[in-house]
């Protein structure tokens, strides 16, 4: 595995004994947008946990550009440009919408600096990235009390402000109406270039839509990588998602995931 | 965008000025000698209050420890006032215990300029590394409730212990003058008083100032999702030690007003029991509201004296009634009850009024 700017190396993560992830090799090239499926249990997460340093590896390292992840804590990663978000939409509850994107923007200044109000320069990126994920509407609005999907596209917004490199996606439509599925793939899209962007999604019917490349995992190990066409029509990959001895037609199989 | 309607800021101001007018004017005109030393003692749990507030209300932890740091504020002021009422001698205590010389660390507080300054700081210090080190181990919740309480316990058995330095369970008493000033004279009191009024002005304006900035939206984040604000991009470490240090430098300051104006600090004013009890004032007025921790500190005070000259025994069965109920049916204490049944208008912004 050499290139690219992250780079996962023979990682094993181990919870008592079981391996979550088992000496899996990844790597994603600046500019990317990659999805990353496999059925429950297939590591997805743990991975994402891994990169962002919310689980450390019991072997292996994780490399994004010259830095190793596994040595540094989750605040460092941030400073890094790597940004995550989570299966559930965890947003501030208490704090307004354009209090949570000021919150997530504030991330490189010295606490001193806090105590000052916002620049102007920052109330424009603030109004800039609540027009980019369609909150506009919100803005002085508690995070609590918006919308699951609203949730999630405040969370992209909070990502997004702080410009990062690499963004780690959990299941980013999870729960999502079939319109706001929609809109967030073009979100997806709008906001893809200049960065790497790892999304974990179960949704296939989104997966076709707007994936490009695709890396299957399973047991902890990657299954298969391609086109969305080339992975579907994987024996390996319909047979994790079929289950043995099962036949039925090859798209049906990711249709069912 | 924090929503701010016009000419909001200045009838922000108007519930202060008239609390300011209060107990700067009116207070020391209408009350007598006897009850307005006893509301300068309250004024002191309220700037109390406000440091706890900012460690649990806004940052998330629950100190049951705040009496330490209120004594120790309060043993470094009465080191002082002990020294100047000795005019050169031993201290009593110390001759009593055995002790024929002053120890090397009760020398410096000798000097005004260190002694108060320390009472502040020491605490503060304190805090602050237990806040570092407890955040640090990512203990909270539970844990760092129980780790703090456990550090009330081993100061008072440490002070009771450590008698021919500390004066034991009788703590410091028998002073006398202030700057040369009597603590017997009602106007020395009387002096006392406006300055620990003043200081709570200055400490709530201070707080308000913070919790309404960036710095205190950060404190109310690291309250509700720690680990999503280290996801943020921030160290919740440093911050929650400085919180925690600011809560113990403001016990501090508490407990060295409070000394000179009731003659004595002891063990039993830094124990479990009375941090609990200050706990209880910031459950009552409500948690997250400086307003709240004010009115708390307050009111339970004002109650506890009058119940507690009527049945006294009973007060501690009604403390622990009281903050079981506040518990369960007013989560936002008093201030929350107010806002809920309307009376303070729709837009009731945290730190106003």
């Amino acid at each position: 595995m050499t290139g690219g700017a992250l780079r996962v190396e023979n990682l094993t993560v181990e919870f008592d004994g079981f391996k979550a992830i088992d000496g899996l090799n990844f790597s994603l090239q600046e500019g990317e947008l990659r999805f990353l499926i496999g059925p429950n249990g297939a590591g997805k997460t743990t991975l994402i946990d891994v990169i962002s340093g919310r689980v450390r590896p019991t072997a292996g390292r994780v490399f994004f550009g010259h830095s190793d992840l596994s040595r540094l804590q989750e605040h460092e990663i941030v400073a890094l440009g790597i940004a995550r978000k989570f299966q559930t939409p965890s947003v501030f509850p208490h704090l307004t919408v354009w209090e949570n994107l000021e919150l997530a923007l504030g991330f490189r200044e010295r606490l001193p600096a806090l105590l000052r109000p916002l620049g102007r320069e920052g109330e424009e990126r603030i109004a800039a990235t609540l027009a980019t994920v369609g909150l506009e509407h919100r803005a002085g609005q508690r995070a609590g009390t918006l919308s699951h999907g609203e949730k999630q596209w405040l969370e992209i917004g909070m990502l997004l402000i702080q410009e990062p490199r690499l963004l780690l996606l959990d299941e980013p439509v999870a729960g999502m109406t079939r319109r706001e599925r929609e809109l967030t793939g073009q979100l997806l899209h709008r906001i893809a270039p200049g960065r790497m962007i790892l999304v974990v999604e179960h949704d296939m019917e989104f997966l076709r839509r707007f994936a490009h490349t695709v890396t299957v995992m399973h047991e902890g190990r990657i299954l298969s990588e391609g086109t969305v066409e080339a992975v579907q029509s994987d024996p390996r990959v319909v047979e994790i998602y079929l289950g043995r001895g099962r036949q039925r037609g090859k798209g049906q199989a990711l249709t069912a995931g | 965008m924090t929503a701010r309607a016009p000419g909001s800021r200045l009838a922000g101001w108007l519930p202060f000025a008239g609390a300011a007018l209060l107990l700067l004017v009116v207070a020391p005109l209408v009350l007598s000698d006897f009850r307005l030393n006893l509301l300068g003692k309250f004024l002191c749990f309220a700037i109390l209050a406000l440091g706890l507030d900012l460690v649990w209300g806004y940052t998330g932890m629950l100190s049951l420890g705040q009496g330490v740091f209120f004594g120790l504020g309060g043993y470094a002021m009465a080191m002082y006032l002990k020294l100047e009422a000795s005019q050169g001698e031993l201290p009593d205590f110390m001759s009593w215990s055995g002790l024929s010389a002053l120890p090397w660390f009760w020398k410096p507080f000798a000097h005004a300029w260190f002694a108060i300054p320390m009472a502040i700081l020491i605490p503060g210090a304190l805090a602050g590394a237990v806040g570092y080190l407890l955040t640090r181990s990512r203990i909270r919740g539970a844990y760092f409730s129980l780790i703090t309480q456990a550090l009330a316990l081993i100061f008072t058995i440490l002070f009771i212990g450590q008698q021919p330095y500390t004066g034991g369970t009788n703590g410091i008493t028998n002073l006398t003058t202030l700057f040369g000033f009597s603590l017997g004279d009602p106007r020395t009191q009387k002096v006392l008083y406006l300055i620990t009024a003043v200081t709570l002005g200055v400490t709530y304006l201070l707080l308000r100032r913070v919790t309404a900035s960036r710095f205190g939206r950060l404190l109310i984040a690291i309250r509700d999702g720690e680990n999503r604000v280290r996801f943020c991009g921030y160290n919740p470490v440093a911050v929650k030690a400085l919180a925690f240090a600011v809560g113990g430098a403001l016990a501090g300051l508490a407990g060295a007003l409070f000394v000179p104006q009731v003659g004595i600090i002891s063990p039993a004013m830094m124990g479990v029991v009375p941090s609990i009890e200050m706990v209880v004032w910031v459950a009552l007025g409500g948690r997250g509201t400086l307003t709240g921790a004010v009115l708390g500190a307050l009111l339970v005070n004002l109650a506890k004296t009058y119940l507690s000259e009527s049945f006294p025994g009973a007060w501690t069965f009604g403390l622990g009634l009281l903050f079981v109920l506040v518990v369960v049916y007013l989560p936002d204490g008093l201030v929350g009850l107010v806002r809920r049944v309307g009376l303070m208008g729709k837009s009731g912004e945290e730190g106003l009024a």
